[in-house]
């Protein structure tokens, strides 16, 4: 019988990928603090708010403020890459002395686990859909925070220059919702079979 | 809510084995703008985390008083939190197999087990809770509702008007119990439905009007639905009336627990001993993993004929994942042996499944066909039901019926191989017997068809779009001892009566006037009852001294108790029998006293243990 991902190249494909998988999930973990949903609402629409109508604001704009994003997403999304991906479990292991082969079995249930946790539960596509590595243009007006401009940055749009890497963006979060009192810092129960 | 209020919505609720679905359309909207919308389910995945998923896994979990925190178990209604129902139910008792009630729904037609009886999770220890089977059925009705009134706070599931689907192959009894647990949550407009009927509706909803152009008249269409625990086959044929074409479900097959958790169990064995060979022996825990992975693998590699192989791969329980884990592959050629040569081999029109002895009362357990091969379950339901058509068409006798069309359903067809595998099988009958080749007809949706279909028959039943005729797909008949002299160590030869002629209507009845019967007052008299799905042309009130054994098959016994009141206990009344179909699809059999003209109800589940 022929496992053929214990061979080297495959092995080191394997290894690649999680990487890749890592990457994306700190991308995500980033995306998606503070939209906790702290507990599961009622089916009842939540009345307005009657917020009384400010008269037109003289004072000058507050200093900006820093938000402490809520741990409790952050926290859901390791769970849920700990149960699918044995995500926890894998990045507290220590590699050295284990063989490719052994970290590549391990790779595929995290790459496995991770892509489908990521597929479930979010949508992305890439930010520009040209050939990475390709020339192309960044018109005036462009969003900042979806193209980041390095190198050469001088002069005014429209920009030239080639494109290093395509970008992600999530296109929605469908978390799973949270009972209220749950405790989210359990990522993982301890397991005791009787 | 108010009885007199129209239903807003029609409702398809698909109660399946392993899976529930719920499928609506919003019959106020115009005609036009009338989308079936699948119901998001609401329910744990696991401890303290919900989420909506479109099928509600058909499993009840019933907890260790100290296993759960009260938090972790909540959702937005309150019920019973020592009865989980869904993904986290099926999740937990993968790991606590004797706390899960799983497969409910066959047990609803298990001869040998009174369905009210609480007897699952079966033979866990006396301090876990059981329940029925039928409680079970209410959970899960009892979780629709609520994920219902989640998103339709104002509208009552219980008020719309319900379609709830069930096996064709159902007997009266698990239909009528079906229906009792929709009537005990206070369902009001209820409809029972047969699942390749609704399969059928979801196809013609799909084709839209260019259904007329796919079959004409003298088209029989079957129906092969292969779902995750059962297999279901219905026919249907294509006639004309007054112009129109009209569709008549001619005949149903046997009740099959045969499905693809058989298959994905197959494949599992398959690799644990290729594992074995290697000299790693598995754990129960680690051949649950595999079965899941081999789920997985199968998908793939029966969907996309690129890929030779799909590693499965069994992590270890505990935090050390290197080292600890298992890997292996599962190949094209394993799948094509296991499933396409286990599951559908090539067999003949003439080879048929071993027939199974009839153990049902001592039976414990499920009764599983004990053949896997679904080809030689077709072979015989063809040849079986060679006359079915007959009359509708006007067809000459033959070996076996002679399909032209075939619809695919069930969450086992998504793979096209396998059903290109069951379609090479039935064209290679045809092309034997010299008949031209059926076409498929093109589904949609294998997983939610059913529901999907199922609400679009509530829009049918307003008079809109095509009504498949039908009718009870079996004929009923009670036993009765001859009267002869007694020989001793002979059973008494049985005679049966015909009580309820096949393909009875929906609220129609039949009178069965032939025989009257003694029933002794205020004490259960006990019937022993039959089906049968190919006599056709008995009337009701047919006597039968001889029949072919696997013409009539026995059911449960049927029982009727005619209640003292005014009369004296003991007193033997002379009662007929009448049958009637409800409007809801039930079978209703019914004792009427020669001196008066009160009817008293005949009871079907009466079930020895």
């Amino acid at each position: 019988m022929s496992v053929d991902f214990t061979t080297f190249p495959a092995t080191l494909d394997a290894l690649h990928l999680l990487l890749a998988v890592l990457a994306s999930v700190f991308v995500i973990l980033f995306f998606v603090r503070g939209k906790a949903k702290p507990s599961i609402p009622e089916p009842v629409a939540s009345p307005a708010p009657a917020a009384a109508a400010e008269p037109a604001p003289v004072a000058p704009p507050p200093a900006p403020v820093l938000k402490e994003a809520t741990p409790d997403a952050a926290l859901q999304l390791l769970a849920l890459l700990q149960q699918e991906a044995r995500f926890v479990d894998f990045v507290n292991e220590d590699l050295a002395g284990h063989s490719d082969a052994d970290i590549g079995a391990v790779a595929r249930v995290v790459h496995d686990g991770a892509k489908k946790t990521i597929q479930e539960y979010f949508s992305m596509s890439p930010i520009r859909t040209e050939e990475e590595e390709s020339r192309v243009t960044v018109q005036d007006g462009f969003n900042a925070a979806e193209i980041r401009l390095t190198g050469n940055v001088v002069g005014q749009a429209p920009f030239s220059g080639t494109l290093v890497h395509r970008g992600w963006k999530v296109t929605s979060v469908k978390l799973p919702k949270l009972a209220d009192g749950h405790d989210t810092s359990i990522v993982a129960a301890a397991e005791v079979e009787l | 809510m108010n009885d007199r209020i129209s239903p807003q919505y029609a409702v398809g609720i698909d109660l399946g084995t392993t899976n529930c679905v719920v499928s609506y359309v919003d019959l106020t909207a115009p005609e036009e703008e009338q989308v079936r919308e699948v119901l998001p389910l609401l329910q744990l995945t696991t401890p303290g985390f919900a989420e909506e998923l479109a099928q509600l896994p058909s499993f009840l979990y019933l907890p260790h008083e100290s296993e759960l925190t009260d938090e972790d178990k909540q959702l937005p209604w309150q019920h019973d939190s020592n009865r989980l129902t869904g993904q986290l139910a099926r999740q937990l008792g993968s790991k606590t197999p004797l706390r899960l009630v799983a497969s409910a729904k066959s047990w609803l037609c298990h001869g040998g087990v009174d369905p009210r009886q609480p007897n699952l999770p079966l033979n866990s220890p006396d301090e876990v809770e059981k329940v029925s089977p039928y409680e079970a059925t209410v959970a899960y009705l009892q979780h629709l509702i609520d994920s219902w009134r989640y998103k339709h706070p104002d509208q009552a599931l219980v008020g719309q008007d319900v379609t709830i689907t069930v096996p064709a192959s159902f007997d009266p009894a698990a239909r009528e119990l079906t229906a009792e647990a929709a009537r005990s949550l206070g369902f009001q407009h209820l409809t029972l439905l047969e699942e390749p009927q609704a399969a059928v509706y979801n196809w013609l909803e799909y084709a839209g009007d260019d259904w007329r152009e796919e079959v004409s008249v003298g088209d029989i269409i079957l129906v092969v639905d292969i779902g995750g625990g059962t297999t279901d086959l219905s026919l249907i044929a294509v006639a004309e009336e007054d112009g129109n074409l009209v569709l008549n479900r001619i005949a149903v097959g046997d009740h099959i627990l045969l499905g693809g958790d058989n298959m994905d169990l197959a494949l599992a064995y398959v690799v644990r001993n290729k594992l074995a060979q290697e000299g790693k022996k598995l754990q129960p825990w680690q051949i649950q993993a595999i079965v899941h992975g081999c789920r997985d693998a199968k998908e793939q590699l029966l969907i996309d004929s690129d890929v030779q192989a799909v590693p499965i791969v069994v992590p270890s329980r505990g935090s050390k994942l290197i080292g600890g884990t298992i890997s292996t592959e599962l190949t094209r050629d394993e799948v094509a042996a296991t499933l396409v040569e286990g599951f559908f081999p090539k067999a003949g029109i003439d080879q048929h499944p071993q027939q199974q002895a009839r153990t049902a009362l001592t039976q414990m357990g499920l009764p599983y066909a004990q053949d896997a091969a679904v080809s030689r379950h077709l072979a015989a339901f063809l040849c079986r039901q060679s006359a079915a058509a007959n009359e509708v068409l006007g067809l000459e006798e033959s070996e076996f019926i002679k399909p032209t069309a075939v619809l695919f359903n069930g969450g086992v067809l998504k793979a096209p191989n396998l059903e290109n595998r069951v379609l090479e099988i039935i064209n290679q009958w045809l092309a034997d017997a010299a008949a031209e080749p059926a076409k498929k007809l093109a589904g949609a949706d294998l997983d939610l068809a059913v529901a999907k279909g199922a609400s679009y028959y509530g829009f049918v039943r307003q008079g809109k779009g095509v009504r498949i005729r039908g009718g009870i797909a079996s004929a009923y008949y009670v036993g009765i001892e001859s009267a002869m002299p007694a020989v001793p160590g002979m059973e008494p030869p049985l005679e049966a009566l015909c009580v309820a002629p096949f393909g009875m209507e929906e609220g129609t009845e039949a009178d069965v006037p032939s025989r009257e019967f003694g029933l002794v007052v205020g004490e259960p008299v006990k019937f022993r009852f039959y089906g049968s799905t190919v006599r056709r042309e008995d009337a009701a009130g047919t006597h039968l001294d001889y029949w072919d054994e696997d013409e009539l098959e026995e059911l449960p016994e049927i029982q009727v108790v005619l209640p003292v009141e005014d009369r004296n206990p003991g007193d033997v009344v002379p009662v007929r029998l009448a049958a009637r179909v409800t409007e809801v699809g039930t079978l209703c059999l019914e004792a009427i006293p020669r001196d008066s003209s009160a009817r008293w109800q005949v009871e079907f589940d009466v079930r020895t243990k």
